[in-house]
């Protein structure tokens, strides 16, 4: 369980994160979406340690983590897929792998991470994570290496970013295994209406504040009031 | 062989030596242990120190090693190699110096190697430097090599130079011939107040003929490098090269890569990158529950893999 309390973050005089209060439970799989600009990754980063808060506190499973380093909260379980993943020179999605589960795994575990993601495995494991592999192939990668951590907390940004809709649909039939798998709580930004579907609450943040949040069923309408009308205007 | 001249070669050859068809190991300025095979021979200089190093036509494979290891402080090894390789063969040379320097005497060992491919040959170069103990004397290694590629010969160079190692200056020459491939990849680690030079002249003179060359640096503490290449595309060819260096500490890197194109067909390429670690690398590595230094090591060590 993750609980914000009293969370802001101000960077160049402009409030990003505007005194958040939200509690995430296990087995649960939340969408947080909203506006570009809104807070959605910064808020991610809050909890992953990338960015640490102005005023107010992060309690993973009741510890107070708010001022834990990035690493201290791998190691107690939280696990995040960047929305970019970083490239480097020299190591392979094998070595990633290795360190993402923090031991000596044979090849063959390697590649099940990696057919999780939908990857067959065999032609990836040994590749460099460099500019050889495409957008949609780093995307995989990254969250595989989530996956191979067991994280109590998954937070995957923006996931779908820069993958093609082929690939998508693949993706996302890979987070309705995920939710399965992980039985701590899964967070993923998203704007594709997708995603959110197969979220049991959605999160809307707007301008650095919750503005809404509840069963994915109350809030999608609430969320795409244009879709239908849209629609009509195209048929019509 | 005493232990310190077993652990010298275990680091620069591993412990393959034992599979090499041919084998001539070097220590102190003197071979000290020779083998040959029916397809390949190995024959000491009259003139000059070295040895010539002739492989047969049609070699389908072979592996030789020629290690180097110094133990006395003080002494100067220049030495010439030379390797004749015969047309449509293929081989695997291991080669590397190891200095051990317990004392304040400077130590060096300057490596003279020419390769003569002919045509259709390969040749796999492997070539890892390596200095430890604890005295003030310096190691200083300053190998050259020249290779000449006859048509449709390839050639990959692998050269390592990771550890103890106070000076170097590197000297890479080259002409290629048409149809044919050279690869290198050059790994430096330097830290202290070691300097590391080098310098790659390749010419580009048969038609089809490549190189791809890439040259990865890490230079922490006090330490400074230096890389020049001048490539030449003299018909049309085909070359990339790729320099690329990490910065620690005060580390310092000079980078000047230098193409010149004298046919319109020739197609030249280089890139050149120098800066700390990324901080989004350490980032992520961190988010998997690497410490800092730990993802700064694995960094480091994935970059000169």
């Amino acid at each position: 369980m993750i609980e914000l309390k009293n969370v802001s973050f101000t960077r160049d005089n402009k409030k990003i994160i505007d005194n958040i209060n939200l509690q995430l439970d296990d087995k649960k799989f939340y969408c947080l979406t909203g506006p570009n600009g809104s807070g959605k990754s910064t808020l991610a980063k809050l909890i992953v340690g990338i960015e640490k808060p102005d005023s107010g506190n992060i309690y993973l499973n009741g510890i107070d983590i708010t001022n834990k380093t990035i690493d201290e909260r791998a190691n107690m379980g939280i696990g995040f897929a960047f929305q970019q993943p970083v490239r480097f020179k020299g190591i392979t999605v094998f070595d990633l792998l290795k360190f993402a589960v923090n031991k000596n795994i044979s090849r063959h575990d390697a590649c099940n991470y990696l057919s999780k993601v939908g990857l067959c495995a065999l032609e990836y494991v040994d590749r460099e994570v460099n500019n050889s592999l495409s957008g949609g192939e780093l995307k995989r990668i990254e969250i595989a290496t989530v996956i191979a951590r067991n994280p109590s907390v998954a937070i995957f940004d923006e996931p779908e970013a820069g993958i093609d809709l082929w690939s998508f649909q693949n993706l996302n039939n890979v987070f309705k295994k995920l939710d399965s798998i992980n039985k701590g709580v899964t967070l993923v930004i998203s704007h594709q209406e997708k995603i959110l579907e197969i979220a049991d609450e959605i999160i809307l943040l707007e301008k650095g504040k919750v503005t809404k949040i509840g069963k994915k069923d109350s809030i999608l309408n609430t969320l795409f009031p244009n879709s239908k009308c849209c629609q009509k205007v195209k048929y019509e | 062989m005493n232990k310190v001249d077993e652990l010298l070669l275990e680091e620069i050859v591993g412990k393959d030596l034992k599979k090499a068809d041919a084998l001539n190991i070097r220590k102190n300025g003197e071979s000290i242990e020779r083998k040959v095979s029916p397809f390949i021979n190995i024959v000491p200089k009259k003139d000059k120190n070295g040895i010539d190093v002739f492989v047969k036509d049609d070699v389908k494979f072979g592996i030789i090693h020629i290690p180097v290891i110094i133990t006395e402080s003080g002494l100067t090894d220049i030495v010439y190699n030379d390797f004749y390789i015969g047309k449509n063969s293929n081989v695997i040379i291991m080669a590397g110096c190891g200095i051990h320097n317990d004392l304040h005497k400077d130590s060096e060992h300057d490596g003279i190697h020419r390769f003569f491919l002919s045509e259709n040959s390969k040749v796999q170069y492997v070539e890892k430097h390596y200095g430890e103990g604890l005295g003030s004397g310096k190691r200083i290694l300053n190998p050259t090599t020249e290779v000449y590629m006859k048509s449709g010969s390839l050639m990959k160079m692998d050269t390592l130079q990771i550890k103890g190692v106070d000076d170097t200056i590197r000297i890479t020459k080259a002409e290629l011939a048409e149809n044919t491939t050279l690869v290198v990849n050059e790994k430096i680690l330097t830290n202290k107040a070691q300097k590391a030079y080098t310098k790659f002249i390749v010419e580009l003179n048969g038609e089809n003929s490549s190189v791809n060359l890439t040259s990865r640096s890490v230079a922490t503490e006090d330490s400074y490098q230096e890389f020049k290449s001048d490539i030449i595309g003299n018909t049309k060819c085909y070359a990339h090269v790729e320099c690329d260096g990490i910065l620690k500490d005060k580390g310092c890197i000079k980078a000047i890569p230098q193409i010149y194109a004298k046919n319109i067909d020739a197609n030249l390429i280089h890139e050149a990158a120098i800066g700390k670690i990324a901080g989004e690398q350490l980032l992520k590595l961190m988010s998997l529950g690497l410490s800092e230094k730990k993802a700064e090591e694995a960094i480091i060590q994935g970059f000169l893999k």
